[in-house]
């Protein structure tokens, strides 16, 4: 137990006199939060939106007007041609071009049916299929408007027979996250993101260090054990981890806002856990690697690898079925899971208890291979 | 000459005989490209939902068939009680409920009315807007199809064209962001490292005193990354046109140039982190922090920038990544030629011209 202080206090000692490193470990990944939270959304909006009116009627004109008057849709630009149209698309001004063909509305009038052309940049598939249920969504709400209007105008039909029309309503209702702040959603995964990536980054080049100067057959020499030697290492580690996670907490809420509708405690108790599983790994990589930049290197592949893979930014359900049963395999999934179920859904412990046991057994492995894999001799 | 080739020979070896940085050289976009293609993808499907059915009459059937046969929804649970709605979100799998209120069919036929309220779990909200769009379309589809028998019905019916990349496929939106990532990656930071790791090793010293000229070693330093740049670039490009079927719509010729150009551009960065920083420590973080992460973030590779806070939008423009992979989008999917992308290019070309300007002011011949 004395052995293991000594290395500690060591370790501590070691970290907070190097103050080339105190900024990047405290410094950096609050600024990162910042940046971030506010540049990673998969929201459409501001989208650039142009548009040929060939019918130049009152009727097409409230059709744009309803675009313009949508807070999703920025209106740049009315093109007379279809070619200056199509250019602007390929220079990357615009991504949707409206055509509204020629006798719109007395087409609609005579035909009762009229079709409108509308061409989407789809390089972003995702945002283009989100931007084409928008446009859906505005005609339909314009159909609506134009029946009612139309009939008024048109005396021959009886106004009446709107009322046939059956409606469906339907009514959202978001849980949660009422007003749909995206914020919301990204400031604790990223919270998970940073308290991972140092952690991780720290612990695995820190051996390797001791290797790479020399230092660490100094201490293959003296009688600290296998154990004692690794617990010392790595606890500093574990408490660095703790320290960002509240940091990161009191951030989250002073200038995100962040709901915080679960335990906090809860979300301590599974850190606890799910730290190990970090150093874990970054003991492993440590002890396959040479030099700094080796572990360094490495450890960057696996991390984009798992932050890719943990449902941070991207969805886990789109994912193919081999893929999603690949993740099964990811710690940083399990942590932003159960970050975003804790803080924003108020889950409870018998809620996250799949992912907390999973993180259990990834910790004991990972400790253990560590250990195992960990030699005193060269 | 002879010497420079012997110092260019001499870099190379470094870099082959590193089996296992070499590996990861490799080994990385190959993976990346892999993931992107095959498992990532930022759109929304197969999303878990859960059905509360009040009225269980033919019309709610049919609509959940419906909505059962979309390719959007997956895992119809049936739930038969409000207060079940919490938990099953709590448990984190489904997303969105589905309540379809008392007498649906009795409403819609004797009112013209009936009411469905989509209930979804909106901590991601874009998930849970997107969900609740789809519901919303494929009723309105169905209402529309009821009431098509009555004649006095107007329609006005958008026909959607997808343009440049026809079937949404994500990848076609993930690979010119992989391939600047690398490429920046290969370019800038290694070569960072392998500038700094003389000094920090000492054998600056002895490059410096050598009858080798000091721009001679920056060119010699650079050159081997260069070529692994380039051939990481053709991988890049080949895979995503045998495995994805991404079509190179543009000139290869243009392609290849303002690839070496990009190249040259992460190079010259690179060099200039090497400038300013002592040991491999201190180039990494930069690379890491200063380079790679804005790289990721704010050039529009994974999220659009139109969608960020202005400040935001103002600083992607001193990023190169962001002008690369526009140049990089508009050859493959859009097919266009230089005409369409001379300003770009331009910007590209002038900010390596002030970083190699700048790195040559800062590169040093005298040690400290």
């Amino acid at each position: 137990m004395q052995k293991i202080r000594y290395i500690i206090q060591k370790e501590f000692k070691q970290i907070f006199r190097n103050k080339a490193m105190l900024p990047i470990i405290f410094i950096m990944p609050l600024i990162q939060l910042l940046i971030l939270s506010n540049a990673a959304t998969f929201e459409v909006k501001n989208i650039r939106f142009s548009f040929i009116d060939n019918d130049k009627t009152s009727f097409s004109r409230a059709l744009i007007n309803k675009f313009e008057a949508s807070n999703y849709f920025d209106v740049l630009e009315n093109f007379d041609s279809q070619k200056k149209a199509k250019q602007a698309m390929l220079k990357g001004d615009v991504d949707i071009v409206l055509e509204i063909p020629n006798h719109f509305e007395s087409n609609l009038i005579r035909d009762k049916k009229t079709t409108l052309l509308v061409s989407i940049n789809a390089i972003n598939g995702a945002a283009a299929g989100v931007e084409n249920v928008y446009i859906n969504q505005m005609v339909q709400q314009f159909n609506k408007n134009a029946i009612v209007n139309l009939k008024k105008s048109i005396v021959t039909t009886p106004i009446s027979n709107t009322s046939m029309l059956k409606t469906i309503d339907s009514i959202p209702l978001f849980w949660y996250n009422k007003t749909l702040n995206y914020k919301t959603f990204m400031v604790p995964g990223i919270l998970v993101l940073l308290v991972t990536m140092i952690s991780l980054f720290l612990s695995g080049m820190n051996i390797v260090r001791e290797k790479e100067i020399g230092t660490l057959e100094q201490i293959n020499v003296t009688p600290i054990k296998k154990h004692q030697f690794i617990i010392g290492k790595l606890f500093p580690f574990w408490m660095i981890g703790f320290a960002l996670l509240t940091v990161g907490f009191i951030f989250a809420k002073l200038i995100f806002n962040i709901p915080m509708v679960g335990s906090i405690l809860l979300i301590y108790f599974y850190t606890a856990i799910y730290l190990l599983v970090v150093l874990g790994i970054g003991l492993f990589i440590s002890n396959f690697t040479d030099t700094q930049q080796q572990a360094m290197f490495i450890a960057w592949f696996f991390m984009v690898i798992f932050i890719l893979m943990s449902g941070l930014f991207t969805p886990i359900e789109s994912m193919p079925a081999w893929a999603q049963f690949l993740t099964q395999f990811n710690p940083i999934r399990y942590f932003v899971e159960v970050m975003r179920m804790v803080l924003l859904k108020g889950a409870t412990l018998s809620d996250i208890f799949p992912q907390l046991i999973k993180t259990t057994i990834y910790a004991f492995v990972m400790n253990g291979l560590a250990v195992l894999s960990y030699k005193k001799t060269n | 000459m002879k010497r420079f080739i012997g110092f260019i020979k001499k870099e190379f070896y470094h870099i082959i005989r590193d089996k296992r940085s070499l590996f990861i050289l490799f080994g990385m976009p190959v993976a990346q490209i892999m993931l992107f293609g095959f498992a990532i993808t930022n759109e929304i499907n197969n999303v878990d939902i859960a059905i509360y059915d009040n009225s269980n009459d033919p019309t709610t059937k049919k609509i959940i068939t419906k909505i059962n046969s979309s390719k959007y929804f997956t895992n119809k649970q049936r739930i038969n009680n409000e207060s079940e709605i919490a938990s099953v979100f709590k448990k984190g799998r489904v997303k969105a409920v589905l309540i379809f209120e008392k007498d649906f069919d009795k409403k819609l036929t004797k009112e013209y009315h009936a009411t469905v309220q989509i209930i979804t779990d909106a901590t991601d909200p874009n998930t849970a807007n997107t969900i609740s769009n789809y519901v919303t379309s494929i009723l309105k589809k169905y209402q529309q199809e009821v009431n098509n028998n009555l004649s006095t019905t107007y329609l006005i019916e958008p026909e959607t064209q997808m343009y440049y990349n026809p079937e949404l496929k994500s990848v076609f939106m993930f690979v010119p962001g992989v391939m600047t990532i690398i490429l920046m990656l290969v370019s800038a930071m290694m070569t960072s490292i392998s500038i700094t790791r003389e000094k920090e090793l000492g054998t600056m010293e002895v490059l410096l005193v050598s009858p080798i000229k000091p721009y001679q070693v920056i060119i010699g330093k650079v050159f081997p990354y260069i070529f692994l740049s380039i051939v990481n670039a053709s991988v890049i490009i080949m895979l995503s046109i045998f495995v994805f079927k991404m079509p190179v719509a543009g000139s290869l010729f243009l392609l290849g140039l303002e690839s070496i150009l990009f190249i040259i551009n992460s190079l010259s960065l690179g060099i200039l982190i090497s400038t300013i920083s002592q040991s491999q420590q201190t180039a990494m973080m930069i690379s890491l922090m200063g380079l790679m992460l804005p790289t990721i973030l704010l050039s529009g590779f994974i999220f659009p920038l139109t969608s960020m806070p202005l400040p935001l939008q103002i600083i992607s423009n001193i990023i190169p990544a962001k002008w690369f992979i526009i140049i990089l989008k508009a050859i493959m999917l859009k097919g266009v030629g230089i005409l369409f992308i001379w300003k770009e290019t331009l910007i590209l070309f002038f900010m390596t011209v002030f970083f190699i300007g700048l790195s040559v002011k800062k590169y040093k011949i005298r040690l400290e």
